[in-house]
């Protein structure tokens, strides 16, 4: 395909009232692949950030934490998808993209927490306990604000990584802009390839600089900088892994 | 609905005689997705190491590169595969390409972050005994960092592994292609897992090779618990 009748055909449909419009139209699809993230990421964190905050206090269950990112990256999501859309009980649409998002959205989440609560100071952990704090009280108000870098960097990279699997979905039938790539692969349509493309690709980088933004804004002042650094270094191995 | 039943009875997860019956279709969906790694990431290391010697070399260059990579690493490989298939078409270096700039930033990222962990107290006395630049490179730095560079070429092995399936959008995608082919006709339990499984299969294969590469390049190394 020549890059100038490319261009100029791009420019026709992003321009084109009719794909701004209904069912099938960017706003509409651009809000369903949001839900479908949303949604996975809210049921991995109600899975993950509880089980890792325990164990990360308990400084229980090192293995499994530091081996299911591994484990995941070895699972494809391809396979997790079609697996859960072919269960006559979830079937294809978006359910099965919710739940095999969420379940490549744990690991991230797990790991980070995990090693953010448990890698606090023994000398910290112990001088909240010589001032009688409660197990919990250590955990609330001292694990938990330390790890909160660790925590925030593997709540972004579990999102980013979502919001850019999401666009997998279409393959399985579900909504969201990746129905553009695959419908325009169906259709043998150019155009709509690349549309569909540029629209996931910006979404996906649209969530990295808001919610590298976001995660900034919630690390505590005083760990701003020395936070960054470690923060940098965690998310190498975590992020991307499956997609 | 009875229908759905019907098929669902005949319709097993896991079938002997579907591995049996489709073993050439395996092993050839098998070999496409070693070479589809292998040439990914062997792409990414070519790439990064003229890369990560203009960083030591240049590092104030350090966030422009790595800060583009990241770029180009947050789009989904639906995206690239896509955006590049414009450009090389039905080919296998549609796949091969897209999935050689996620493998890049890992590779990337451990090759400058090795070479900068090097202690600076080591490069001293390098120095001092009166080794050149390319020798305090190729003896002292490479040396020291290998372990962290064979990690990220561990790391982007294994990932690509996984990501390769999406080359089933155009028909490059090893044992993608059969996994999809498998949920299109009917929702073919058999194929889809046994492919699925196939891939996971490869992932800890890759994994295995090269972390006992990196033990047997890099023995003095202990790996740590992480």
């Amino acid at each position: 395909m020549d890059p100038a009748e490319a261009g100029m055909s791009l420019w026709q449909w992003f321009t084109d009232p009719a794909n701004w419009t209904g069912e099938n139209g960017i706003p509409v699809r651009t809000w369903e692949q949001i839900q479908i993230s949303l949604l996975a990421m809210a049921i991995a964190l109600a899975i993950s950030l509880p089980v890792a905050l325990v164990l990360g206090h308990l400084r229980k269950g090192m293995f499994l934490a530091t081996n299911i990112g591994n484990v995941g990256r070895a699972v494809p999501t391809l396979g997790v998808l079609t697996i859960l859309a072919s269960i006559p009980s979830i079937g294809i649409g978006n359910t099965a993209a919710v739940l095999a998002l969420a379940l490549f959205a744990i690991p991230p989440v797990l790991t980070n927490t995990y090693t953010g609560v448990a890698g606090v100071d023994d000398e910290v952990r112990d001088a909240a306990r010589g001032m009688g704090m409660s197990g919990l009280g250590i955990l609330s108000r001292v694990e938990m604000p330390l790890a909160v870098p660790l925590i925030a960097a593997g709540i972004r990279t579990a999102t980013v990584q979502v919001v850019a699997t999401a666009s997998l979905a279409a393959l399985v039938g579900s909504g969201g802009l990746g129905r553009y790539v695959v419908d325009g692969f169906a259709l043998q349509d150019n155009t709509l390839i690349l549309a569909g493309a540029i629209l996931t690709a910006a979404l996906a980088v649209l969530a990295e600089l808001l919610l590298s933004t976001g995660q900034r804004w919630v690390t505590p002042r005083g760990l701003r900088h020395a936070g960054r650094a470690e923060v940098e270094i965690q998310e190498i191995p975590t992020a991307k892994g499956v997609v | 609905m009875a229908a759905a039943t019907l098929a669902d009875a005949s319709n097993p997860w896991l079938s002997w005689t579907y591995i049996q019956d489709y073993w050439p279709e395996l092993v050839a969906a098998g070999k496409e997705h070693i070479y589809l790694t292998v040439a990914s990431v062997v792409l990414a290391i070519i790439v990064a190491i003229p890369l990560a010697m203009l960083i030591r070399r240049l590092p104030v260059l350090n966030g422009p590169i790595l800060g583009l990579s990241g770029v180009l690493y947050t789009i989904p490989s639906l995206a690239l595969i896509s955006l590049l298939w414009p450009v090389f078409g039905l080919s296998p270096w549609t796949v091969i390409v897209a999935l050689a700039v996620y493998g890049l930033l890992v590779v990337l990222r451990n090759i400058v972050v090795g070479l900068q962990e090097v202690p600076g107290d080591v490069l001293d006395a390098a120095d001092g005994m009166g080794l050149t630049n390319r020798q305090i490179l190729t003896r002292v730095s490479l040396p020291l960092a290998l372990p962290t560079i064979l990690a990220g070429i561990r790391i982007a092995t294994v990932s690509t592994v996984g990501m390769v399936t999406i080359g089933a959008l155009v028909g490059y995608g090893g044992f993608g292609t059969l996994i999809l082919s498998g949920f299109q006709n009917n929702f073919w339990h058999a194929q889809i897992l046994t492919a699925t499984l196939g891939c996971v299969l490869l992932a800890s294969f890759f994994e295995l090779v090269l972390l006992v590469l990196e033990k047997v390049l890099a023995p003095w190394t202990r790996r740590r618990p992480a």
